[in-house]
């Protein structure tokens, strides 16, 4: 593209009124998504977010408080009747550029994704192609993007990305149905990973997975982060998770932030009652006992 | 609270690695899951074994005097061939029924299915196997081509559920509830009569002979056009429904969220992922479809006139020909069983799960 | 006092292909009524399989289980009987009740199939069984499954399995599928109905903070054997066994994690 043509969505930094943008990697401002359904249910209510370059930012809430439609509707991926009802969604690219999301084209957009954010998806139980091995499907993933690598190259980058996640290469022609849970788990990080974006999003991916298999996990993650910058917006409704791996927590309810700091302080000082019923919700596993009444 | 430990021993890795429910990968991924094919192979030969004597049994337990009145009107049948004709008609009686059942076998092993009384006491294999080719050849061919397009097309309005493509499943399926038979005399009625762009029926031209060459095929080409494109019309709506009702259930499957979450280009989603897996099912239906082409197309034969096997066995029911018709049964039969273990052959190729022997 | 013993049990699976594998290697416990036992384990340590030998879906290799000093019966009157003094919650809300159905259906079932109550007062018994679940009986009694919460059909599930008003109740993840805010209030109720009841529950789970609230005693599996076996705030707090203690270093633990002493850990894992 000639450096003069600007795209549509290309907003010069000096133009963007947000902080300053070495800082901050996603800026989203008063976004809404509805439901178009009947009655029209409200699943994300006027969301104000800035998410800092490199840091872990979990998003806690119960069933339905709107954090899977949140990180959703951010990346575009969500399907009718859902509609973006209001807001703007910045993204801060690492090379300077300020791209409005809502604005970009399904081909800028179908190029964007997992070049720039890329998604963990829950349960990959199904979340892999069951007729497919897990080298291809890690492969197409370069084959869409870096179209100007060879099949060698392709295939290389697939091998270090098994070796990187700990699955290992001769797994290259395994179906998904042959690998564990944690190992699918696994592989789905591959393949965020695989452009390294400058955001993962990921939802609920350890649930369903066994406690150590799931540290094991999140240490990874916790390990790739510091090798590799990106960030990371972790969905789960699980809070004791949260507070051991997040820097900062939002806490949502019915479609609203209802308390945004870092886990230290939602831990130990926290505000809202939402979040201090929520709190006191899960049993500890070292401190009183006395959540549950015996 | 008392004082812990802070530091974090470090898990197992090989047993994080591994898992501890995996299913481990079964050793070599050999594309051919011989054992799994091996099973099934021994099943349908225990199938057809079981439908052979089944058929040995059949017409003794029909009342005798039938069959008998039929030979005895029939004198021009040799030694030979009349003996082969009782053994198959239960007519053999003086023999003990083990004794009959074994020579039953033996004249299947060797080919000979009696004579046919109806087609001048030429044998019944080679009665069949002149009917054969043409049943095979242009249903076999119409079939394909409507699961083809059916199942592509089903894809396709499924990808696109909810746009104005939806309508061709309606009027695909209202097409396969028209009484084939009009159908074909529509076409003939149209196409042949008013129009003349088509022969009227047969498979190739009167006073013509089966050869290789290009004037004959030819022949066949024009002949078969009708045929073969009213099956395709009569029988497109229920693939196209069938694959485009498992389009919507697999659009719904997280792995396909997936797919577009990576940015894959719509083309590959549709094929690669969806389609490559809605269209399992519709192997399954194909192979069972298979096994009835050869017996099923009597209406199409009937108002073509076309030499199939159909219409050999109508002429062979209406002629009491018994000997022509237990031939064709166990054609038929021969052919459902191939067809269904080219399926589970195709389906354990296309669906890696299924060539999992138990974890 | 009602007594359940599994003694020495062993339980091996032949693998076509791939030989044997034990999945339960000589486990013993004793479960009395009134106490509560949560069994912990990962995938694969064979707690399901104890899950099964209960409900007689499987039967042990070797070993005995016994239900108040006799072997548990596998036939006919006696099976009949067993099955209605032990009882199962299963894991899964959504998959364990028949979504053609009402609740009523669900509950009103095993009543008259176990002659609990005559005939005409089964209704009665119903509401009382989804009042003692906490669950508003007339809004609940004629709706299908899938109108309800998942915390909601677990509450379902549950006043089923009382209905038969058994003395052992065996829980198999009763609340890992439901969201942690509504975890509490069903371990809660299971832990009231416990009490009211006298049942002997069999709690398990890969959770170490709820068995370690809800139970009396833990014992711990890995690959088939107990490796760890005592009251549960010894076992959680003061684990001998070092895959026990992996466990625990695990889990997600906040008091210990934002702990002055242990401050490396904010963020980083």
């Amino acid at each position: 593209m000639h450096p003069c043509i600007r795209p549509a969505w290309h907003v010069s930094p000096h133009e963007s009124d947000h902080a300053p943008m070495n800082e901050s990697l996603l800026s989203i401002h008063d976004f809404s998504v509805t439901y178009d359904v009947d009655p029209p249910v409200e699943a994300v209510k006027h969301v104000t977010l800035e998410l800092q370059r490199g840091e872990i930012l979990g998003l806690a809430g119960e069933s339905g408080c709107g954090k899977t439609t949140l990180a959703y509707g951010v990346q575009r991926l969500l399907k009718a009747p859902a509609v973006i009802t209001s807001g703007s969604v910045v993204f801060h690219d690492a090379s300077g550029e300020d791209i409005e999301l809502n604005s970009l084209g399904v081909e800028e957009m179908r190029r964007f994704r997992w070049d720039k954010i890329s998604m963990v998806f829950q349960g990959a139980m199904n979340a892999l192609n069951p007729v497919a091995p897990i080298g291809d499907q890690l492969e197409d993933v370069f084959e869409v993007h870096r179209p100007s690598l060879s099949a060698s190259q392709r295939r290389a980058a697939v091998v270090e990305l098994l070796e990187i996640v700990k699955v290992g290469a001769q797994r290259y022609r395994s179906f998904p149905h042959e690998l564990s849970g944690g190992m699918r788990q696994r592989v789905m990080i591959a393949m965020a990973l695989a452009l390294r974006p400058q955001l993962m999003v990921m939802d609920e991916p350890t649930t369903a997975l066994d406690v150590l298999v799931q540290r094991e996990i999140l240490r990874q993650i916790s390990q790739l982060r510091h090798e590799f910058g990106f960030s990371v917006i972790f969905i789960t409704h699980d809070l004791p998770l949260l507070l051991e791996i997040s820097d900062r927590i939002a806490i949502m309810r019915e479609g609203e932030i209802v308390e945004l700091d870092t886990a230290e302080r939602i831990w130990t000082d926290p505000q809202n009652e939402y979040t201090k019923t929520l709190l006191s919700s899960f049993p500890r596993l070292t401190g009183e006992r006395g959540v549950v009444l015996r | 609270m008392t004082a812990v430990e802070p530091q974090l021993p470090a898990p197992d890795l090989v047993a994080v690695q591994d898992g501890t429910t995996a299913t481990t990968a079964v050793k070599g991924h050999s594309r051919i899951p011989w054992r799994f094919l091996g099973g099934r192979a021994l099943f349908y030969l225990f199938t057809l074994w079981a439908a052979i004597t089944i058929n040995f049994f059949l017409p003794r337990m029909m009342k005798g005097d039938a069959v008998t009145q039929y030979l005895a009107r029939n004198r021009n049948v040799s030694p030979e061939a009349a003996d082969a004709l009782r053994s198959l008609l239960g007519l053999d009686t003086d023999k003990s029924l083990l004794q009959q059942y074994i020579d039953y076998w033996a004249l299947l092993l060797q080919g000979d299915l009696g004579v046919s009384l109806l087609h001048g006491l030429r044998p019944v294999t080679e009665v069949i196997s002149q009917a054969l080719p043409w049943t095979i050849g242009l249903v076999g061919f119409a079939t394909l081509v409507a699961f083809a397009i059916g199942t592509i097309g089903g894809a396709i309005v499924g990808w696109r559920r909810g746009s104005r493509l939806d309508a061709l499943v309606p009027i695909t399926t209202f097409l396969s509830t028209i009484p084939y038979f009009w159908l074909g005399l529509l076409a003939i009625a149209v196409f042949s009569v008013n129009l003349g762009w088509f022969p009227i029926g047969k498979a190739y031209g009167v006073g013509m002979s089966p050869e290789w060459s290009f004037e004959f095929v030819g022949q066949v080409i024009h002949h078969g056009f009708l045929p073969a494109t009213t099956i395709i019309i009569a029988s497109l709506g229920g693939w196209m429904l069938g694959m485009r009702n498992m389009m919507l259930t697999v659009l719904d499957e997280d792995y396909v969220m997936v797919a577009q979450a990576k940015g894959m280009p719509n083309s590959r989603v549709l094929w690669g992922y969806a389609a490559r897996n809605a269209v399992l099912p519709q192997i399954q239906s194909f192979a069972l479809s298979i096994g009835f082409i050869v017996g099923g197309t009597i209406v199409m034969e009937m108002v073509f006139s076309y030499p199939g096997v159909g219409k050999l066995l109508l002429d062979a029911t209406n002629a009491k020909d018994y000997a022509l018709m237990q031939g064709v049964f166990l054609v038929i039969t021969l052919s459902v069983l191939l067809a269904n273990l080219l399926a589970d052959v195709a389906y354990a190729f296309l669906d890696p799960r299924t060539r999992q022997t138990e974890a | 006092m009602t007594v359940l013993e599994f003694d020495a049990v062993t339980k091996i699976y032949s693998v076509r292909g791939a030989g044997q594998m034990k999945a339960l290697d000589d486990v013993s416990f004793r479960l009395e009524s009134g106490r509560t036992i949560g069994l912990v384990g990962q995938s694969g340590s064979g707690k399901s399989t104890i899950a099964k030998i209960l409900t007689q879906l499987e039967t042990p290799t070797s070993g005995e289980v016994r239900l108040d000093g006799q072997p548990i019966p596998r036939r006919g009157k006696g099976l009949r009987a067993y099955r209605q003094q032990l009882r199962m919650v299963f894991q899964d809300p959504f998959a364990s009740l028949n979504p053609y159905h009402s609740i009523r259906y669900h509950i009103a079932r095993p009543l008259r199939l176990d002659n609990v109550v005559p005939r005409d007062q089964v209704d009665d018994e119903v509401r009382r069984l989804l009042e003692r679940v906490r669950l508003d009986s007339n809004a609940i009694i004629d709706r299908r499954p899938h109108e309800l919460s998942g915390g909601q059909r677990q509450r379902v599930a549950i006043a089923r399995a009382l209905a038969s008003r058994p003395k052992i109740l065996v829980a198999d993840e009763p609340v890992s599928m439901l969201d942690v805010s509504i975890r509490v209030g069903v371990l809660n109720l299971l832990a009231d109905l416990q009490r009211e009841e006298g049942l002997g529950v069999l709690y398990i789970t890969h959770d170490l903070a709820t068995a370690r609230h809800f139970s009396d005693e833990i014992m711990v599996l890995n690959q088939g054997r107990v490796i760890e076996h005592g009251p549960a705030d010894e076992v959680i707090l003061r684990p001998q066994n070092p895959y026990t203690q992996e466990l625990r270093a695990a889990s997600p633990d906040p008091d210990n994690h934002f702990a002055p002493a242990t401050g490396t850990f904010g963020g980083a894992l």
